[in-house]
């Protein structure tokens, strides 16, 4: 695959690789997604805004340059602005490809980095020579205030114009908390959700804090996601409660939706609402408790993004999905193509049949009379 | 009402040009009911000054005419509040000072007024569309809605000599607003427009210098109104839905 290098969330040209249940593949302009999901359904978005995680800045004690990328935080809560887990990299941005950026000057506990406005110091080094716990000096807000103005957005070299935080944003985005886009869903517009509220489609939101995809250094990376905080809304589980009952299909709008409702759903007493830290790593062995399918973008073997999917399909389909997506010459990263794979087989725990949806809505009907 | 209502929770407001005038007196209202806000203004200095006179309110620094100002703005809204309930549109720009007549009007000073009147309130709706929509969804159930406020005025719907670029903008703005709230409100949030009427504050006795200020409603009598419109707007919602 061919990795997309413009910054445009819907390219009008954008394409939806769509895999069913029984493996079938079929090729669809994305903007027939409401078309391609059924009255019923629940659609699942991550509504996290994204941080411009990118703060340039100096090592104080060497004077030497440095590019700190934000990258985990402990909380979604207003305020929780003061402690972040970070990527550094040392002089240079975007353009050079991470894997070629140089270390940064040895980081101890106690060091200060001025970035901007912002000064930080590393509370500790997590176990690698790029990732430290920063500690921003300040009142929440002065943080927010140099976050906003100092930081860019996490970009890499395949797209080399600098991004803005409208690029990056989707067309939902509501709480700063994602430190690269969720950019599966930027599929959505308003139009969208209008069409799914035609076709009887559902539409919900949660908020998870998408980490970085990528450090360049190959330790680092076997190391991701870092844990990610979410947040569920007790609106969003009912939605999908209410969508399980009459028969429709949980489909997570992203990866990181998956990585939330699933870790929430493996707690004791199953999906409920509230925060949460993920901590799971979805793969081939990953038994699925609510996600029935998944838009997502295209993602090359070898990435946990890619292994994820591993959860939906058996390997002998994944890698016939690759295949097709290498011989369509669709395109891969952020501003790339997509594709909609529902999960092999029967889905558990809910409704299988006509006869059991119907019972199932007899129910419905019951509860809501 | 001038202390929290225990049975109500507290609402995420955020406020453009809140240094001064009635943007100033919604946010020392809403803090006193116990309202979380956040509101914006240009100037640095006297963003840190209201920050500090008005306890749990967040200051932001910030143009909404300036387009590369506003995602920064809504990243500090959501940041420094969680979640966003009410967005009330107050910062204005009067155009020309002294106003001038349409034929005397610089370009610049047009552009400016609709730069801060139109375009300001359009891009920080979407910027903070997420936030409102989110908000929305989790009340739908308790019919909550989110509400947001363009504050219009007289001289948008009257064409008085004299207030050509801001009439203009005013009734480009309500406009706007109609549109927005016909496009929104399947989504549970309701855009509406207030007049708050002449009042004392520094954009009136720019625009004429030699009222009487005793013959103008006070900014804080305005703000309560405001505020009671839009529990109304809020309540309304709730009471359709418990009539479903």
């Amino acid at each position: 695959m061919k990795a997309a290098t413009s910054a445009v969330q819907r390219p009008r040209d954008a394409r939806l690789l769509v895999v069913d249940a029984a493996g079938r593949i079929a090729h669809r302009p994305r903007s027939a997604l409401a078309d391609a999901l059924a009255p019923g359904d629940i659609v699942v978005a991550n509504d996290a805004a994204t941080w411009p995680a990118s703060l340039a800045g100096t090592h104080v004690a060497t004077g030497a340059a440095v590019e700190v990328r934000l990258a985990s935080r402990r909380s979604l809560d207003a305020g929780d602005v003061r402690t972040f887990a970070a990527v550094v990299f040392g002089a240079g941005d975007h353009r050079t490809p991470t894997e070629r950026r140089p270390l940064p000057p040895a980081l101890a506990v106690g060091d200060a980095l001025e970035l901007g406005p912002l000064t930080a110091h590393v509370a500790a080094v997590l176990g690698h020579a790029r990732l430290v716990e920063l500690r921003f000096a300040g009142d929440a807000d002065a943080i927010l205030a140099g976050i906003a103005r100092h930081g860019r957005p996490v970009q890499y070299a395949h797209v080399a114009a600098p991004l803005a935080l409208w690029d990056v944003w989707t067309r939902i985005a509501a709480l700063p908390a994602a430190f690269e886009p969720p950019s599966a869903g930027f599929v959505l517009d308003w139009r969208l959700l209008d069409r799914f509220a035609a076709r009887a489609i559902a539409f919900a939101t949660l908020t998870h804090a998408a980490g970085l995809s990528s450090t360049g250094d190959a330790a680092l990376d076997a190391r991701l996601p870092l844990d990610e905080p979410y947040r569920i809304p007790a609106a969003t589980v009912a939605a999908i409660a209410a969508a399980r009952r009459r028969g429709g299909r949980v489909i997570a709008l992203g990866t990181t939706v998956a990585r939330a409702l699933e870790h929430a759903a493996s707690r004791p007493g199953g999906l409920a609402a509230g925060s949460g830290v993920a901590d799971n790593r979805i793969g081939a062995t990953t038994r699925l408790r609510v996600v029935d399918a998944i838009v997502s973008g295209t993602h090359e073997p070898g990435t946990s993004h890619h292994a994820l999917l591993a959860a939906f399909v058996a390997p002998p389909t994944l890698a016939r999905i690759d295949a097709a997506l290498e011989a369509g010459g669709y395109r891969t990263h952020e501003f790339g193509d997509s594709v909609l794979i529902e999960r092999a087989g029967e889905r558990a725990g809910r409704c299988t049949s006509a006869a059991h949806c119907r019972a199932a809505r007899a129910v419905d009907t019951a509860l809501a009379a | 009402m001038t202390h929290s209502d225990a049975s109500r929770p507290p609402l995420r407001v955020a406020v453009t040009g809140g240094t001064s005038g009635l943007g100033r007196a919604l946010v020392e209202a809403f803090t006193a009911r116990g309202d979380a806000v956040a509101f914006v203004a240009r100037d640095a200095t006297r963003v840190r000054a209201v920050a500090a006179a008005v306890r749990g309110s967040h200051g932001i620094v910030g143009d909404v005419a300036n387009k590369d100002d506003v995602h920064a703005i809504a990243l500090q809204v959501g940041g420094a509040l969680g979640g966003l309930d009410v967005l009330v549109h107050n910062a204005s720009s009067l155009g020309p000072v002294p106003l001038a007549l349409l034929a005397d009007t610089e370009c610049e000073d047009f552009e400016r007024a609709l730069a801060t009147n139109v375009l300001g309130p359009f891009r920080l709706t979407k910027a903070l569309l997420g936030l409102l929509a989110s908000s929305a969804r989790e009340s739908r159930e308790r019919g909550g809605r989110a509400v947001v406020v363009h504050v219009t005025s007289d001289a948008a719907v009257t064409p008085y000599a004299g207030w050509g670029a801001y009439g203009t903008s005013k009734a480009a703005l309500a406009h706007m607003g109609r549109i927005w709230h016909e496009e929104l409100a399947g989504h549970g949030i309701a855009v509406i427009d207030v007049d708050p009427g002449d009042m004392d504050t520094p954009m009136h006795a720019a625009a004429i210098p030699d009222t009487d200020p005793a013959t103008l409603k006070r900014p804080r009598d305005a703000a309560r109104e405001l505020i009671a419109r839009i529990d109304r707007e809020r309540a309304a919602a709730a009471n359709a839905g418990e009539a479903r």
